[in-house]
């Protein structure tokens, strides 16, 4: 089996030993079925999870270089939803992709939407709460975020260039875009964030109170429009009023 | 040996395999499908739209769990974190039945993402027995395991695909997922005759048949070799064979898999039709 199994991700390996076809002969061709099996499957699984990467890259040059990724780095488990966590590390060491610097910053936030999209349910807290706080605790107030929330930084406008791909958005311009993924149903939305709020979401993210997360943002930054944006979103779970 | 509960089981009826895209259609009407199958590894997510659509059709439609990543015919001991998620969507779901494949799909390297085939002898017989005795244990009850499609053989055979599958039954109580379509491609491909494996098939143990579609091709020496592609609409001698194999063993239920370049709702349901009609 383990003579078989190679030689399906490696095309320079001959059919294994003692494979016959109905006339009691070898046979590399019948092999060949599961060869192919595997690799179109595997990479229509890729293809599924990155499709604004597939669209940028074209098809020819996507499939060559998803049958490189997935020989490399075959599933780990057979959950498929979960295949191409290392795809975006992998096409940042592709030395002719160098030119398309941001390739990698859309593959990680299609792996993050499809995360988001599989996510736990989670039920969002009443925004009441919220506006129910005296002005002094709200800057001690933290948040407990859905399951569902992602945030993916980048240098790079990777949500217009994903909308752009995915034909709902305008030409993308030059400028760093944070992609904050947020999911106020089924469907995951990612949301641009110009890099003060990105600092804010970050620091929001990893636990941190709204006063230290208007700080993070950097001067005269309002973090209203971000918090507004995670509310309608249902992006909040809970609040705890730090001491 | 499992001892088997009395689960209600499939309905003997026409069933299709579940696609999303489907779902507001299957709500509305769905025609002949009385029952559902999904894939178990689509549903292992944590949350999201496929576990609330789930959910919905369990409330209508009877469910089987159609595990394709198990390995359940391979060299290495089961997966337990994987035996672990299949406890827990069986445990919550509560479905009519469940049912995986004799082939396998992970080795050392990782998961391949395909059904692939193993040598029938003794050693791989006693594996594949334990690995159907450690399902069955796991999930609290009896499963189905299908016959592959078959396009290739093991010079180290040392018994039949039924032999192999009739003393697996012996073994370990499972019950058969006879897939009618891997059957025909089988045969077609090894120069066998379908009907003559239909008949010393232990009917008896089939829980559930499965019809699928097919694509030709050719061997190193032009003679045809079909593939199992879940891509498109029964094959005329496939329904043929169909309706022999209800006529010997009597009717089963009976799912429709499409699994690629799916068709929209009524292509599918039409197929359905067409197999509820050999039912009655």
């Amino acid at each position: 089996m383990s003579d078989f199994a190679a030689a399906l991700l490696d095309p320079a390996r001959p059919a294994p030993d003692g494979l016959i076809g109905p006339d009691g002969a070898p046979t590399s061709k019948r092999f060949d079925v599961y060869r192919n099996n595997v690799t179109t499957s595997l990479r229509d699984a890729l293809a599924t999870g990155f499709p604004a990467v597939a669209k940028l890259l074209g098809e020819e040059n996507f499939n060559g270089l998803a049958t490189a990724y997935l020989r490399g780095e075959p599933p780990s488990s057979p959950l498929m939803m979960h295949y191409g966590a290392g795809f975006p590390v992998f096409l940042e060491g592709i030395e002719a992709l160098k030119r398309w610097p941001y390739l990698a910053d859309v593959a990680r936030l299609e792996h993050a939407l499809r995360a988001s999209y599989h996510a736990a349910d989670a039920e969002p807290m009443d925004p009441a709460r919220l506006g129910a706080l005296p002005p002094e605790a709200l800057n001690a107030a933290a948040f407990t975020f859905a399951p569902a929330v992602r945030l993916i930084r980048s240098d790079w406008p990777i949500v217009s260039i994903w909308a752009f791909n995915m034909a709902s958005g305008g030409k993308p311009a030059p400028k760093p875009e944070a992609a904050l993924i947020l999911r106020a149903g089924f469907d995951p939305e990612p949301h641009p964030l110009d890099p003060a709020s990105a600092a804010a979401a970050a620091s929001l993210l990893s636990g941190a109170t709204l006063g230290e997360a208007v700080d993070a943002g950097g001067e005269d930054f309002d973090i209203g429009p971000l918090l507004g944006l995670l509310l309608s979103n249902n992006a909040i779970t809970d609040l705890e009023e730090r001491p | 040996m499992f001892d088997a509960h009395d689960t209600p089981g499939l309905p003997v009826a026409a069933g299709v395999g579940y696609k999303p895209q489907h779902f507001a259609a299957i709500m509305e009407d769905a025609g002949p499908v009385e029952w559902l199958e999904i894939h178990a590894e689509n549903y292992m997510g944590d949350g999201g739209r496929p576990l609330a659509q789930l959910r919905h059709l369990a409330e209508r439609f009877p469910i089987s769990v159609h595990g394709v990543g198990l390995s359940i015919g391979g060299e290495k001991p089961l997966d337990p974190e994987h035996l672990a998620r299949l406890r827990h969507l069986v445990g919550w779901l509560n479905p009519a039945s469940f049912s995986e494949h004799l082939a396998w799909s992970t080795h050392d390297m990782g998961f391949l993402n395909d059904l692939l085939p193993l040598p029938y002898t003794a050693k791989t017989l006693a594996r594949v027995a334990e690995h159907i005795d450690q399902v069955q244990e796991a999930l609290g009850r009896r499963m189905l395991l299908e016959n592959p499609s078959n396009y290739l053989a093991f010079a180290e055979t040392e018994m039949s695909e039924i032999e192999f599958l009739s003393e697996l039954t012996r073994r370990t109580g499972c019950g058969l997922l006879l897939d009618v379509n891997n059957v025909f491609v089988s045969a077609t491909n090894l120069h066998m005759d379908a009907r003559a494996y239909v008949d010393a098939f232990p009917l008896d143990a089939v829980g559930e048949i499965h019809l699928g579609g097919h694509d030709e091709d050719e061997d190193d020496h032009g003679a045809p070799l079909l593939i199992d592609s879940h891509g498109a609409e029964v094959a005329d001698p496939v329904w043929a064979l169909y309706a022999h194999t209800i006529e010997r063993g009597g009717a089963r239920p009976t799912l429709i898999e499409w699994d690629n370049d799916v068709p929209d709702w009524p292509v599918l349901a039409a197929e359905a039709t067409r197999a509820a009609k050999v039912l009655v």
